[in-house]
């Protein structure tokens, strides 16, 4: 179960909305935040939090691409390679990842530093191509400019 | 032309609360307050304001609806669920200019006597969701929001919602359901959102830079609005410019400054000394455009007469290092994923196109293949709940219709030429 300042969390999330329900996108990123993926008891916490059926909570948590479902690394990396990235050279810095950090889309690399998801555009087509890194943002990409900014995220 | 949505963005504290007012803002929302929400319909529907989302819905016949429906409260959502490829226009607003779109609401609110707002935040912009819920407390503090705005006894609340990474939340209906906690599945219309939205209730959907568009409107009157830029859809439009130009960027600009200009006069023409080979004029579900077919006005009238839409007004350069096919390849991967999986001949196609396309691509294209293509797309056009089906088939239309060639080429080749 959750403890108690996260379920007052909640409760101040749900006191936004006028039904309880819309708490439900809101409370699984608290959930995942609090165990680093959405498990089955992190999945169960919600549903008792927000007195939503368990089926629903799945359904939704399912259905969005930004809750993962698994495990992931220390540090969860998000490379677009949408139209506007691919053109700019998204796919080599995919392959750069692999080589230089073992890490492969939608895995994570053997020393659980990384997870790499491949993303459906972040807005930022005019300084492409663009990742986002935890929830740091970094565009205009290249192979030296990645391993630049990694070399912070151990 | 003056900037007014992107006004005083170089400021680096241009999100501050109070660097907007020095620089003119929440004016319009005192003077707003003075005039009665029917005049300020009256301004709306002279404007011709239309949604900057991709449908390009006149927004004062909108609200008339949600106005006209007895039922309360009613509930103003802003779609800054801003994820069509190509697109990042709503982001220097969200970013930098967040008071911009908060006065908007706000004023927004008060027309259309709804009490209860919300931004629906795509999930990738998490720096935005930090940005607005600041400025949203500077605002309550300052009484721009609140149960007493500007001591007039109106009443305003406003709230951030986090999506998380799908694409098809940008769909009205589907937004209101993931707002509701539910899967972002679009509903069937009618009834629409204006009456049976969320929670039930009249619900007004509308763009961030639509509601942008509001301060504006009342400092200078419908009447002066309706003459910036096109005729039938006037005032000004971000467009969002990326691939390969020298400049690439969010120009505002009059809606309808010709795609050349944008391309050329704008963002500096094509990098490298490199040539033109098409455009994807509207972000990825609009159909693209050879080199030789941007002479044409960008607005939600005209484009459609030059065989494409203007849908976000994301425009993609790509020069002649670019195989048409893998970018029709990827755009279906990118539609595969997104199709929310209610109709099927969304889910189906879309998943068919991919895996034609991607033979194609990768050297095993067979004879007919491309007939199977238009063959596809014919079963998916006009026979889904959203546009998102109708989009991808689109696509692929428009890649056949204006390079035909590469697609033979690589059927008959076993593989892409660019690629080798």
């Amino acid at each position: 179960m959750f403890n108690e300042s996260v379920l007052k969390e909640i409760d101040e999330i749900k006191a936004k909305y006028p039904d309880r329900k819309s708490a439900l996108l809101p409370s699984l990123y608290v959930a995942q935040r609090e165990f680093g993926w959405l498990s089955h008891e992190a999945m169960e916490c919600v549903s008792k939090a927000l007195n939503v059926p368990e089926a629903m909570v799945r359904g939704t948590a399912t259905f969005y691409s930004m809750y993962k479902h698994r495990p992931v690394g220390r540090h969860v990396i998000q490379l677009c390679t949408n139209v506007s990235c691919m053109i700019l050279g998204a796919e080599k810095l995919v392959d750069f990842l692999g080589t230089r950090y073992g890490v492969q889309p939608n895995g994570t690399s053997r020393d659980s530093r990384f997870s790499l998801v491949i993303m459906e555009c972040i807005g930022a087509c005019g300084t492409a191509p663009a990742m986002l890194v935890d929830t740091d943002f970094f565009d205009n990409l290249s192979e030296k400019r990645i391993e630049e900014i990694l070399e912070k995220y151990k | 032309m003056e900037k007014f949505l992107l006004r005083n963005i170089e400021n680096p504290n241009s999100a501050d609360i109070n660097e907007y007012v020095k620089a003119g803002g929440y004016k319009n929302l005192s003077k707003a307050l003075a005039l009665s929400p029917q005049d300020i319909m009256d301004e709306i529907k002279k404007s011709g304001l239309r949604g900057r989302g991709g449908a390009g819905f006149p927004t004062g016949m909108k609200w008339s609806f949600a106005k006209a429906d007895p039922k309360f409260p009613k509930y103003l959502l802003c779609n800054a669920d801003e994820g069509e490829p190509g697109t990042f226009k709503d982001r220097p607003i969200l970013e930098k200019n967040p008071h911009l779109l908060i006065e908007g609401m706000t004023i927004s609110g008060y027309v259309l006597g709804s009490e209860y707002g919300y931004i629906y935040l795509r999930g990738e912009y998490p720096a935005a969701a930090d940005i607005l819920n600041a400025a949203i407390k500077q605002a309550y503090e300052a009484n721009y929001l609140g149960d007493n705005i500007n001591g007039k006894g109106i009443k305003f609340h406003l709230a951030v919602h986090q999506g998380a990474g799908a694409y098809i939340c940008g769909e009205e209906t589907a937004l209101i359901e993931s707002i509701e906690g539910k899967k972002g599945q679009p509903r069937n219309k009618p009834p629409f959102p204006v009456n049976v939205g969320a929670w039930s209730m009249p619900t007004i959907v509308n763009n961030v830079e639509t509601l942008s568009n509001l301060p504006l409107l009342i400092e200078i009157g419908g009447e002066a609005y309706s003459h910036i830029g096109s005729k039938e859809c006037p005032g000004p439009k971000l467009f969002s410019v990326s691939g390969h130009v020298n400049k690439p960027g969010v120009y505002e600009l009059p809606m309808g400054t010709s795609l050349k200009d944008i391309i050329y006069k704008h963002a500096g023409g094509i990098r490298n000394g490199g040539k033109l080979k098409a455009v994807i004029p509207g972000g990825i579900s609009t159909p693209v455009l050879p080199a030789d077919g941007i002479d044409c006005a960008m607005d939600f009238v005209a484009m459609p007469k030059a065989g494409s839409m203007l849908g976000s007004g994301a425009v993609i350069v790509m020069d002649e290092s670019v195989c048409m096919v893998k970018v029709a390849y990827r755009a279906l991967k990118f539609f595969e994923h997104e199709s929310c999986g209610k109709c099927v001949p969304c889910r189906e196609g879309t998943d068919w196109l991919r895996k034609v396309l991607g033979r194609i691509e990768n050297g095993n294209g067979k004879e007919g293949d491309i007939e199977l293509l238009t063959d596809i797309t014919g079963i998916m056009l006009g026979k889904t709940f959203c546009p998102l089906g109708d989009g991808a088939a689109g696509v692929v239309n428009g890649m056949i219709k204006h390079f035909r060639n590469e697609f033979e080429e690589h059927i008959k080749n076993a593989g892409c030429v660019l690629s080798r």
